[in-house]
């Protein structure tokens, strides 16, 4: 079996840019004041690549991909 | 001899040129997204993170491009420059001065993508400290496309300057007016900078590589080969 990943936000360096809610809109929201919410932080396969991106586009360096279950 | 050296020089010198114009303006093209897109305003009609991919690829592709610049820079004949010029500065034979800004801008550039390769590691804070060289970097390769440049008299040329220039400082005016307030300390330098720039440069082309002479005057050596004329 494959091992899950969950996502987690670094609540303190997210300046709420909104790159990861622009890539991965099936996992994330963006509050009113633009920061993210996660709807869900286990990341299913198929969004493995889109989360990876999401991580990998973030200018703060704020959204990271842990491994296991959240 | 003059033959041979003509036509093994020629083309190497001319892609010289001709890519270090086109990583200029590559390099212009990706500090202006990145001054533009660094602050708070979000764009309407494109999406943010297709904005950062384009600052990715435009970096990449000046590096490319940069490449092909020190190589065949090298490899040319006329100016008999060693493979440390690549990465020493001030220590080339033709143009120290004007040739080390290049090369340390070239360095700086390369540090610039180590880390940011390296970035999920080495965290946010040092990542960015290292990025902010970028900064400086663009200025040192104007200075040295103008001083060591075989072009720099040409009015096309100029005009390129002139709109390399025109888009960093449009950017650096436009992030300022669009921020909100704070952030004095980092600002005001910025600001000022962005005044310097355009100042020292047209005071130095003025006096520098637009007055007769400029080829003596910027080698210390006797090599005035393709520069200057």
């Amino acid at each position: 079996m494959t091992s899950t990943r969950s996502l987690r936000v670094n609540r303190i360096t997210c300046t709420g840019q909104g790159l990861c809610a622009e890539l991965l809109p099936e996992l994330i929201d963006l509050d009113e004041w633009g920061y993210p919410l996660l709807k869900d932080r286990a990341v299913p396969d198929q969004l493995r690549t889109h989360a990876r991106q999401a991580v990998a586009a973030c200018p703060r360096l704020a959204l990271h991909t842990d491994r296991g279950r959240p | 001899m003059t033959t041979t050296l003509a036509l093994t020089g020629s083309p190497l010198w001319y892609a010289s040129r001709a890519s270090g114009t086109l990583a200029l303006v590559l390099l212009t093209a990706t500090v202006t997204l990145g001054i533009a897109a660094g602050g708070r305003a979000a764009p309407r009609c494109i999406g943010r993170f297709e904005i950062g991919l384009l600052h990715r690829n435009l970096s990449l592709l000046t590096l490319a491009f940069l490449t092909m610049h020190v190589v065949t820079a090298v490899l040319d004949p006329f100016v008999h420059l060693g493979w440390a010029v690549a990465v020493v500065p001030f220590g080339a034979s033709y143009r120290p001065l004007w040739l080390g800004l290049g090369t340390a801008a070239l360095d700086q550039l390369l540090a610039v993508l180590v880390t940011s390769a390296l970035r999920q590691r080495l965290g946010v804070r040092r990542w960015k400290a290292v990025h902010w060289m970028a900064y400086a970097a663009w200025p040192l390769a104007l200075f040295h496309g103008v001083g060591t440049g075989t072009d720099t008299r040409l009015p096309l040329q100029l005009w390129l300057h002139a709109g390399c220039l025109g888009a960093v400082v449009a950017a650096v005016w436009w992030r300022l007016a669009k921020a909100g307030p704070g952030h004095i300390t980092g600002r005001l330098p910025a600001a000022t900078a962005a005044m310097a720039v355009p100042v020292v440069l047209g005071a130095f082309l003025a006096t520098g590589p637009l007055q007769p002479g400029w080829a003596q005057r910027a080698a210390a050596t006797t090599f005035v080969l393709g520069g200057g004329r």
